[in-house]
């Protein structure tokens, strides 16, 4: 592999997973508020 | 709406710094193309130090205060150091590789000390779902957090205190700091993805506080639920109480393994 390829992959992987993790971590919190709020209807 | 504005400026700047990392900076001229790998890589390791260092700072403050809101900072620091490790530990392999002629080296202490960093930190993570009641798993997570931190001055001065393929620290001293040696461009790269992922992690930073804020709410509303139906069972005449919902010795819920034993 060339080094534009070792390039391409260290920032692909690196900014995909931030882009990654930061999706989850909002899909994470609508869904533990929503539970919130579900909890709190059946209360 | 603070932090959505701060989400898009994170997002933007990582971009910008990004780009500019990979079209606006020319090529070094002993490492061709595969310097641009350490913008994000020394950005991810310095965002890794400072995630490890606010988890042992909350863990003292859970330790002091006994306010969960420390421990939901402390375990929101630690997943995303744990994140920017494992990032930094990428991105170094992926400039090792043309660099060194190798991916990774165990006899060289920092990649060592590192990958030792990022184990002491995802064994953090899983001693904190050993646990159900939040004081006992802030308390035991808060002493792991600091004796883990003490790995972080050793990954940091361990290409000072032994010989290794690593090169030495980026940031020693402030005097290399504001006189750098390289290039104006990689040094405005450099900083430039510094603030980016600086940016980044303040968000990130805030959006996990506010799950672990509301995992927590959770579990206290689910805890105060089972109370309130085992004091209920208890009051009912002649009816015995659930085992599945019997507090523990601590006052609070047995754990599911232990309502399980229970329950046989």
């Amino acid at each position: 592999m060339s080094d534009v390829g070792f390039v391409i992959a260290g920032y692909g992987v690196i900014l995909g997973g931030l882009a990654v993790y930061a999706a989850l971590l909002l899909l994470r919190l609508a869904r533990a508020r929503q539970h919130r709020r579900s909890d709190d209807d059946g209360a | 709406m603070t932090t959505r504005i701060l989400g898009v400026a994170a997002l933007l700047a990582v971009i910008a710094a990004a780009l500019f990392g990979l079209y606006g900076v020319p090529a070094d001229l002993n490492q061709g193309d595969a310097q641009r790998i350490m913008y994000p890589h020394v950005a991810s390791a310095w965002l890794a130090y400072l995630s490890f260092g606010v988890t042992a700072l909350s863990g003292i403050g859970w330790l002091i205060r006994r306010d969960l809101r420390f421990d939901a900072v402390a375990v929101a620091s630690a997943e995303i150091g744990v994140l920017f490790t494992a990032l930094a530990i990428w991105g170094g392999m992926m400039w090792a590789r043309p660099v060194w002629g190798v991916f990774w080296q165990w006899e060289d202490p920092r990649l060592t000390t590192t990958a030792l960093l990022l184990a002491l930190y995802l064994g953090y993570l899983l001693l904190r779902r050993l646990s159900d009641d939040p004081a006992r798993r802030a308390t035991r997570a808060a002493v792991v957090g600091l004796v883990a931190a003490v790995d972080i001055p050793i990954v940091h001065f361990s290409v000072i205190w032994w010989r290794g393929l690593h090169q030495p620290p980026t940031f020693l001293s402030p005097d290399k700091i504001l006189n750098p040696s390289a290039p104006l461009p990689f040094v405005l790269a450099l900083v430039g993805m510094l603030g980016a992922f600086t940016l980044a992690w303040t968000w990130l930073l805030i959006r996990r506080y506010q799950l672990a804020r509301a995992e927590l709410a959770r579990e206290e509303a689910v805890r105060g639920g089972l109370v309130r139906r085992a004091s209920a069972a208890k009051a009912r005449p002649g009816a015995a109480a659930n085992p599945g919902t019997t507090i523990g010795d601590d006052g609070g819920i047995p754990p599911p393994k232990a309502q399980a034993e229970a329950t046989r």
